[in-house]
């Protein structure tokens, strides 16, 4: 089991309220999803269910047990640290072991444990080896060892992958996903890059300032964003948004419109533009236009390759029935 | 070209030969104390035998025979010993405390603490003889161990919380999800880690408290009395036998000399700690 509740939690640091009343549920078996810009609170938030920080007001609940005071040790969680935060001095082994170490567990038991976890993270043959020995993708393999090996509740992810390369962020990205489906404990996963959130989450909270924005699934935020921020957050490259003239005649303030959304053509279209920088990727092709009169850059997403270059005069038309409608309190109309 | 080289080969001279210079002058008064302490009283104040002169062992021998070497030497164990240890008994909780749980007056209570150094010694020696007289302490093992305790814990507070905020708070943090308590943390994660700052600053102590002269010669007369109090008793109204003083602070000096000898490469790693990333 592993539910998480929580009730008007807040968290203030001297007089800066970095938390204001937040309510949250996180289902037994959820794969959550804290995202943000920096300094929106996510990790305040992850450590605040931890018991790393002491909530100001409120309550959290684990499996409908109040647990707002209770120490992290003895919250059934398990965490891994960003910068993974294994203990330098002991060899993976000892490191795997500590835990359960803490917890009084029979040595065969733990043994048992640590070669379970090693077989499921490919570190069979490093256990004997000392943290600084190891590649980051293997050191924060150990430090989700370190997490399994406890059979915890619920796993909190802090931006575990950020001090990773991105080709291993890629292969690590899957490898907690599918742990996450074998093991169908409940995962609450920071980060700010929304293509993590986008990949993993069953659900996602997107947070502004403390407040969250939106919850819900990856698709929903995408295709139903609730307001201006949380459609500018999700989906990349960015939405391109359009006030003015443009916006009034659709009966709104700001209309978006995502890259993706939008044709384009060399010789016909609903708006003409040049052509500043054509990303040419192979399977998808970037085209930042200028000169449109709606925004200074409008961005387009076009799958394939197309043949435009620096300078080129270019023709965009927004398909109909993708158009974000926004007002002028940011939020959506429907 | 020329003139790189030229400098690289006076780099090269130039920087030993300084180095040794150096090295000798600081090296200069131990070695003439060494000397000394093989000669007897009246040839030490001879200029004729300053090098040449036929050695002797007899200030060493009268200094055990008559002196009781062994019994303030044991007494500058003892109390360099509890003092380092109840040091950092009292210094890891406290830099602990402030390099991972730091409030706002942590910087304030750092610098109070320095400025306890500050008070001359000499402004509380009255109210301190007449108190540890009155409470009974004076000459004790207990009161020069607490003594040297307060005089050193300052600077073995800075120095551990120095290292201690070399350690990265994730790692401590990891130990409390992993269920450890505050001892556990201590025990566990950080006297492990910080293992080469808690030796260096144990050895430092115990090298000030070896060293201290000051409170240890004034409130002991012999059954705590250490070796600076022996040290100081060679003094006598026709003036300084230096034959004698030499063997004594030859005798004083050289178990703390030998252990910074062997612990040298420790001592300048736990200095340098943090000094570069």
């Amino acid at each position: 089991m592993g539910r998480i509740s929580l009730e008007n939690v807040t968290k203030t640091f001297g007089t800066v309220e970095v938390i204001p009343p937040l309510n949250l549920t996180i289902e037994d078996g959820e794969f959550a999803v804290f995202v943000g810009p920096s300094g929106c609170g996510k990790s305040t938030l992850l450590r605040l269910i931890a018991g790393l920080e002491e909530t100001t007001s409120g309550r959290i609940l684990i499996d409908d047990q109040d647990m707002t005071e209770v120490p992290p040790s003895k919250r059934g969680l398990a965490m891994v640290f960003q910068s993974y935060a294994l203990y330098p001095h002991m060899t993976v082994r000892k490191n795997i072991a500590f835990p359960m170490r803490m917890a009084g567990i029979d040595e065969a038991e733990q043994e048992k444990r640590i070669n379970a976890a090693a077989a499921a993270l490919n570190l069979t043959d490093y256990l004997e080896r000392k943290p600084g020995q190891l590649s980051g993708g293997q050191r924060q393999r150990v430090a989700i060892g370190r997490a399994i090996v406890r059979d915890p509740s619920a796993f909190l992810f802090d931006e575990p992958l950020s001090n990773l390369d991105a080709a291993l962020r890629v292969g690590m990205r899957i490898e907690i996903s599918e742990m996450h489906n074998r093991m169908a404990t409940t995962m609450i996963y920071v980060t700010h890059d929304q293509v993590e959130a986008m990949t993993m989450a069953d659900k996602i909270v997107v947070l502004q300032a403390g407040v969250i924005e939106q919850v819900g699934s990856p698709l929903d935020l995408y295709h139903r964003p609730r307001n201006k921020f949380v459609a500018g957050f999700i989906g990349s490259p960015t939405m391109n948004f359009i006030t003015g003239e443009e916006a009034t005649k659709r009966g709104a303030d700001t209309i978006g419109i995502r890259p993706e959304h939008t044709e384009v053509s060399t010789t016909e279209g609903m708006w003409k533009g040049t052509v500043g920088v054509a990303e040419h990727l192979g399977s998808d092709t970037f085209i930042h236009v200028h000169d449109t009169g709606l925004a200074e850059t409008f961005t387009v997403r076009i799958s394939g390759d197309i043949a435009v270059r620096h300078g080129d005069t270019v023709y965009l038309t927004p398909q109909p029935d993708q158009i974000h409608k926004f007002g002028a309190d940011g939020l959506r109309i429907e | 070209m020329a003139i790189v080289a030229q400098t690289t080969k006076f780099s090269k001279i130039a920087w030993p030969v300084l180095a040794w210079m150096v090295g000798l002058l600081f090296f200069f008064p131990i070695f003439w104390m060494v000397l000394t302490s093989f000669k007897t009283d009246a040839d030490a104040v001879k200029p004729e035998y300053l090098f040449w002169f036929k050695p002797t062992l007899d200030n060493y021998l009268n200094m055990t025979e008559n002196y009781d070497y062994w019994r303030f030497a044991r007494n500058s164990v003892i109390t360099s010993v509890f003092a380092t240890v109840f040091t950092l008994f009292v210094g890891i909780p406290a830099a602990y405390a402030m390099a991972f749980n730091p409030s706002r007056a942590t910087k304030d209570v750092l610098m109070w603490m320095l400025s306890t150094k500050m008070l001359p010694a000499a402004a509380v020696l009255y109210p301190m003889t007449f108190l540890t007289k009155s409470l009974g302490l004076f000459d004790t093992h207990f009161l020069i161990i607490m003594v040297l305790s307060l005089i050193n814990l300052p600077i073995v507070v800075w120095m551990l919380f120095t290292y201690f905020k070399e350690i990265p708070k994730d790692i401590i943090e990891a130990g409390k999800m992993d269920g450890v308590d505050t001892l556990g943390e201590i025990k566990e994660i950080l006297v492990p880690l910080a293992w080469g700052g808690i030796a260096s600053t144990a050895l430092l102590c115990f090298i000030f408290c070896w060293n201290e002269a000051y409170w240890t010669v004034r409130l002991t007369t012999t059954e705590a009395a250490t070796l600076s109090k022996l040290i100081e008793g060679n003094r006598a109204p026709e003036g300084l036998f230096f034959g004698r003083l030499s063997a004594v602070s030859t005798a004083a000096v050289g178990p703390i000399v030998v252990l910074g000898w062997f612990c040298q490469k420790q001592l300048v790693q736990g200095l340098t700690f943090g000094a570069v990333k």
